[in-house]
């Protein structure tokens, strides 16, 4: 079959690989209809993630068809037509029982390595890197679907696949953002990045009854998408993203923070290029900048939400910030598999139509350049799906 | 209770130590015995090229009229002593002793091009550098990789919170020929009787290792004790306990090992260079037993496809293999 195999930093090829099989007796098969590049691939894109091996297949955001299932799946058959979660989890021990799905303790068979760095392993996920598990992606024609009973949703309805494929990741990733703000009537959130999670996180935030979204990046495109989202925008290299919030929160500052940008964060000035420096000679592995913003911009007792993805030690972190304010740290990787109910449901009833965020389409044989034109921003890229 | 001192006063059940009358009073490991020697040689050596940099120089056969450079090396030699008799964990203060280690061989190469060098006393350095560089790097990595050698033995403890009650996973383990499922090196266990039972395991550089063992405690659904029988190639003793989690969450299961490898620290050194980490194996034996239970498999990678002649990614694995 075909499959997009990273290579090296900016060097993703698609080549011919064998076509995966059961593994474990909860596997299934699934033959790919629809498959996304995630804007947290693109930390992988840049090499900013140890434990890559060339010809890993990537890609965590896809769904399609189950052709084969192992002898222990009990509610899957073949020909359904499924979403697949991007954390792969048991559904038995601990975590999974609570539904905190993406730390699953027995999905990521290389969780010694994930110990070492974190202290204790998050659960294994499709196409990003040995550390969580070294799992083939599905970037690909074909995918072996591990724990498939837990990890999938199934799709009985007519929907298009670009209105459910974002199941699988960046609409839970944004509602769960969200949803961590626990928001209260009359709330305002901030939203730094309007990337498609950002996105997701600008409709989320109202469908869970936010008074006022204010989004903030730099592109134009991202910004005009968020303001049709019903977002007020703030294009940060051209005034102070600080200043701003405070003067429309009269001073107060936003109820909650979302940092929808993670480790590669820009800004203009030097401060980046302090982060950038202390990234180059390893000192310090992510760039903060988003995260610093959003905790001084905090109203006093807020909550900052970051489904950004953070991999190993930030430097000048303002803890003073957090302590004094009394500020709420709510984060972790998405546990999709929790949302997949309420979210069709919302789907269903038309309260939101996710397929919104799609800018590009594209053939699986394209994938390479997809990355490149998104890694870019190039050609008002937001979101790529690609089909077989 | 103080969590830090019950650590050491576990029970020191049927090990080597207990049966030759010396119970474990020994708190410190081999490794950081060893370590702390180093460390008080660095303070004593730092110390010398201190005070008396000139005959430090003579007696290494160095050059004359690198005093300050020599006081320089005395107080990092001195820095990182103190570092590691004062730790109670110095890996990383071992490790800097390793960098240290590093700059000297550069600065006594750099000085055999040098005239006024006498080439036979430093030569004599140099290899007093190479040895001690060598123990160094064997210390700092069996403290990294925590293991830890008592009277020639080494002692390895690990524990998980598995989901199931203690009466299944006591059924499970107490069926000897289970143990290859998730005991990753060891490939076979044949019972002879209801006591002993014979195993077969791959140890270092791949060679077979064979012995027999027999079963010293055994109470239901609490505990399973076993030894190897007098004359095995490796002398080994461990127990497995399952206790009921606090809150009604499963069972805590604990594993203690403790064996001697031929040739006692050296052994253990070698087996560690050969990537048979005893910790971190018997933690991902556990991490398995507990996939297995909670599961009813061992997840795996091995077998899928990838854009590379190798077709996984075990070898992220089997590095604890």
């Amino acid at each position: 079959m075909k499959a997009n195999c990273w290579y090296g930093k900016r060097d993703m090829r698609v080549v011919d690989v064998p076509d995966p099989t059961i593994l474990n007796r909860h596997d299934a098969i699934v033959k790919v209809t629809s498959t996304a590049i995630c804007g947290s691939e693109l930390h992988l894109y840049n090499d900013f993630v140890p434990t890559m091996e060339q010809g890993d297949i990537m890609g965590h955001e896809f769904m399609g068809e189950i052709i084969e299932v192992g002898p222990a799946v009990k509610d899957r058959r073949v020909g359904d037509r499924v979403v697949v979660a991007f954390p792969i989890s048991c559904g038995h021990c601990f975590f999974c029982k609570k539904e905190l799905y993406s730390l699953c303790e027995n999905s990521n068979p290389n969780a010694w390595m994930a110990e070492k760095l974190f202290g204790h392993s998050p659960a294994g996920i499709y196409g990003y890197s040995h550390l969580t598990g070294g799992f083939a992606g599905g970037q690909a024609e074909y995918v072996r679907v591990p724990f498939v009973d837990v990890g999938t949703v199934k799709i009985e309805t007519g929907f298009t696949d670009e209105q459910v494929l974002f199941l699988s990741d960046i609409f839970p990733t944004g509602y769960m953002a969200a949803e961590q703000c626990n928001i209260q009537e009359g709330d305002t959130v901030a939203i730094w990045g309007c990337g498609p999670v950002g996105q997701f996180a600008i409709r989320s935030a109202f469908l869970l009854g936010a008074e006022r979204v204010i989004a903030i990046d730099r592109f134009p495109e991202r910004l005009h998408m968020a303001r049709d989202g019903g977002a007020d925008t703030i294009n940060y290299e051209e005034a102070d993203g600080y200043d701003l919030l405070m003067q429309v929160t009269g001073g107060r500052g936003p109820d909650s923070c979302i940092d929808a940008v993670g480790l590669e964060a820009h800004m203009p000035g030097p401060l980046y290029y302090y982060d950038r420096l202390k990234q180059a000679m390893m000192s310090e592995s992510d760039r903060p900048i988003a995260l610093r913003q959003a905790i001084m911009a905090c109203r006093n007792g807020g909550t900052v939400s970051v489904p950004g993805v953070y991999g190993g030690m930030i430097d000048k972190m303002p803890m003073g910030a957090v302590m004094n304010k009394a500020l709420t740290i709510k984060t972790g990787q998405t546990h999709a598999q929790h949302y997949f109910k309420p979210l069709l449901e919302r789907i269903g009833k038309g309260e939101i139509d996710p397929s919104f965020v799609v800018t590009h389409r594209m053939k699986l044989a394209d994938a390479p350049q997809g990355f490149d034109i998104f890694n870019r921003k190039e050609d008002g890229c937001i979101k790529i799906v690609m089909t077989p | 209770m103080d969590l830090t001192t019950s650590r050491s006063t576990l029970r020191q059940l049927h090990t080597h130590a207990a049966r030759n009358g010396e119970p474990g009073t020994v708190t410190q490991t081999q490794e950081e015995r060893l370590a702390k020697g180093l460390g008080w040689f660095g303070i004593g050596l730092g110390l010398m090229e201190l005070v008396a940099p000139h005959q430090c120089a003579r007696m290494a056969g160095l050059p004359s009229g690198h005093r300050p450079l020599i006081r320089v090396m005395g107080l990092r030699e001195m820095a990182s002593g103190f570092g590691i008799v004062t730790q109670s964990t110095s890996a990383a203060a071992v490790w800097s002793r390793v960098v240290g280690d590093m700059v000297d061989l550069a600065c006594l190469s750099a000085a055999f091009l040098s005239r006024r060098a006498d080439r036979s006393r430093l030569t004599t350095t140099l290899a007093a550098v190479v040895g001690a560089t060598v123990l160094d790097v064997v210390t700092a990595q069996q403290l990294s990789r925590g293991v830890k050698t008592r009277n020639g033995a080494v002692r390895v403890t690990a524990s998980t919170v598995i989901d199931r009650s203690r009466e299944e996973l006591y059924r499970f383990w107490r069926e000897f020929s289970n143990l290859p499922r998730f005991m990753k090196h060891v490939r076979q266990v044949d019972i002879h009787d209801e006591q002993r039972s014979h195993w077969v395991a791959i140890g270092p550089a791949e060679a077979r290792i064979e012995w027999d063992a027999q079963i010293i405690e055994d109470l239901p659904d609490e505990i399973i004790a076993w030894r190897s029988i007098d004359g095995a190639v490796i002398d080994q003793a461990g127990t497995v306990r399952f206790e009921p989690a606090i809150g009604n969450r499963g069972t805590v299961v604990t594993v203690d090992m403790e064996y001697r490898l031929p040739l006692g620290t050296v052994g253990a050194a070698v087996a560690a260079w050969f990537g048979k980490d005893p910790s971190q194996t018997v933690k991902m034996d556990l991490r398995r037993f507990k996939q297995i239970m909670e599961t009813g498999d061992v997840i795996t990678t091995k077998g899928q496809p990838a854009g590379r002649e190798e077709s996984t990614s075990w070898k992220y694995d089997r590095a604890v293999r």
